[in-house]
């Protein structure tokens, strides 16, 4: 069999991508799956200090494209899972020491041995966003409920139909379910209205994504309760492996003010 | 709005203002149309018409109008003929 390629994208920078790719790339693994995260954000490194893998990097995705090692070499093993690696972006290089046809052929290199490959995009819509993109055999498009990341993943869906890349499927994550109920965030039913594409995930705020980074463990390896952004990465990993998880209810559940207050905007 | 956001003098919400802006501004992306080339396009269309027959300038309207992806240019040109010709 072979691994299905997956890239993490956004146009904007900022929204998620990086922990996107992190916690999906680790929930995969968790189930089983052989996995490989690649850093294709070269020159703003930083998916390996996201899973805890910077102090283990010798070789980088440039070196492997221009030749200084084999693929093997630069792949980083994740001690912690069965069959998880990174290949690391270069730090000192920039996105045109890699082509699009050098991703392809360095994830056709290892489909074989992969169940899934996972692509961490670099924001923007030049080269990186190309090269990260022409290996998908699916683009996840990670957007904010907030009105500059949903207009930059309008462009993305426009940009991943006209490289036959589409439609691609959406993460909507930091969704707070407060402000939602208080009409001050736009909803999940929002994005969905007005982007028209098929919902992978919706990823709440929270705060121990950022201390998973402070840590360098990734959310979905922090136990499996307690944590409801852990919890929702876990459901994505299982919807991507053809399992149907029902989406999380993240609504906040009715005070007496609140159902007096939708009862009297006769929104009950 | 319900009666009472209008009593205690409330607005829309943010959400609602985000979304309403969202697809004003999507539907010029995705058309690549900016706002104020519609403006343009709108003085141009007066005057063509105006050539013919008196327009009413200050009503005239032209928006841009978007189904499943798909751009349409509409504009609203009342004449001002046609008011005298039925009276
Ligand atoms: N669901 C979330 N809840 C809270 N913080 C988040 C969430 N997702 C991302 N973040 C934080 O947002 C910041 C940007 O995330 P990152 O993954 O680096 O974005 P990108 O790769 O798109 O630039 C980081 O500080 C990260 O910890
Ligand atoms: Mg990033």
């Amino acid at each position: 069999m072979s691994a299905q390629v997956l890239t993490v994208t956004s146009g904007k920078g900022g929204v998620g991508k990086t922990t996107v790719t992190a916690n999906l790339a680790t929930a995969l693994a968790m189930l089983g799956k052989r996995v490989t995260a690649i850093d294709a954000d070269i020159g703003l490194r930083n998916l390996d200090v996201v899973m805890g893998l910077e102090n283990r990097i010798v070789y980088d995705l440039v070196d492997v494209v221009e030749g200084r090692c084999r693929l093997r070499q630069a792949m980083i093993k994740d001690k912690r899972q069965p069959e998880l690696y990174l290949i690391p972006a270069a730090q000192t290089r920039d996105k045109t020491a890699v082509s699009p046809s050098d991703m392809v052929l360095l994830c056709d290199q290892l489909r074989q041995e992969m169940d899934y490959i996972v692509i961490d995009s670099p924001a923007g819509i030049e080269r990186g966003f190309r090269n990260a993109v022409a290996p998908a055999d699916k683009v996840l498009i990670v957007t904010n409920p907030e009105v500059s990341a949903v207009r930059d993943a309008d462009r993305i869906i426009g940009l991943i139909e006209a490289e036959e890349k589409g439609p691609g499927q959406l993460i909507i994550n930091r969704v707070k379910p407060q402000m939602v109920s208080r009409g001050d965030m736009l909803s999940v039913d929002d994005v969905l209205d007005i982007l028209a594409v098929e919902l992978l995930g919706v990823i709440p705020e929270d705060e121990r994504i950022l201390v998973a980074s402070n840590q360098g463990l990734p959310l979905v390896m922090h136990g499996l309760n307690g944590s409801s952004a852990g919890e929702a990465f876990r459901h994505v990993a299982r919807r991507l492996d053809g399992e149907s998880v029902p989406f999380m209810d993240l609504s906040v559940k009715p005070t007496f003010m609140s159902r007096l207050r939708a009862f009297m905007s006769g929104q009950n | 709005m319900s009666w009472l956001d209008r009593l205690l003098g409330r607005n829309e919400t943010s959400g609602q203002i985000a979304k309403q802006r969202l697809q004003m501004v999507l539907v010029h992306d995705r058309a690549d149309l900016p706002p104020g080339l519609l403006e343009q396009i709108k003085d141009d269309i007066i005057q063509v018409i105006a050539r013919h027959t008196a327009v009413d300038t200050a009503n005239v309207a032209v928006h841009l109008e978007q189904n499943a992806r798909e751009n349409r240019l509409i504009a609203e040109v009342p004449l001002l003929a046609a008011r005298g010709r039925r009276g």
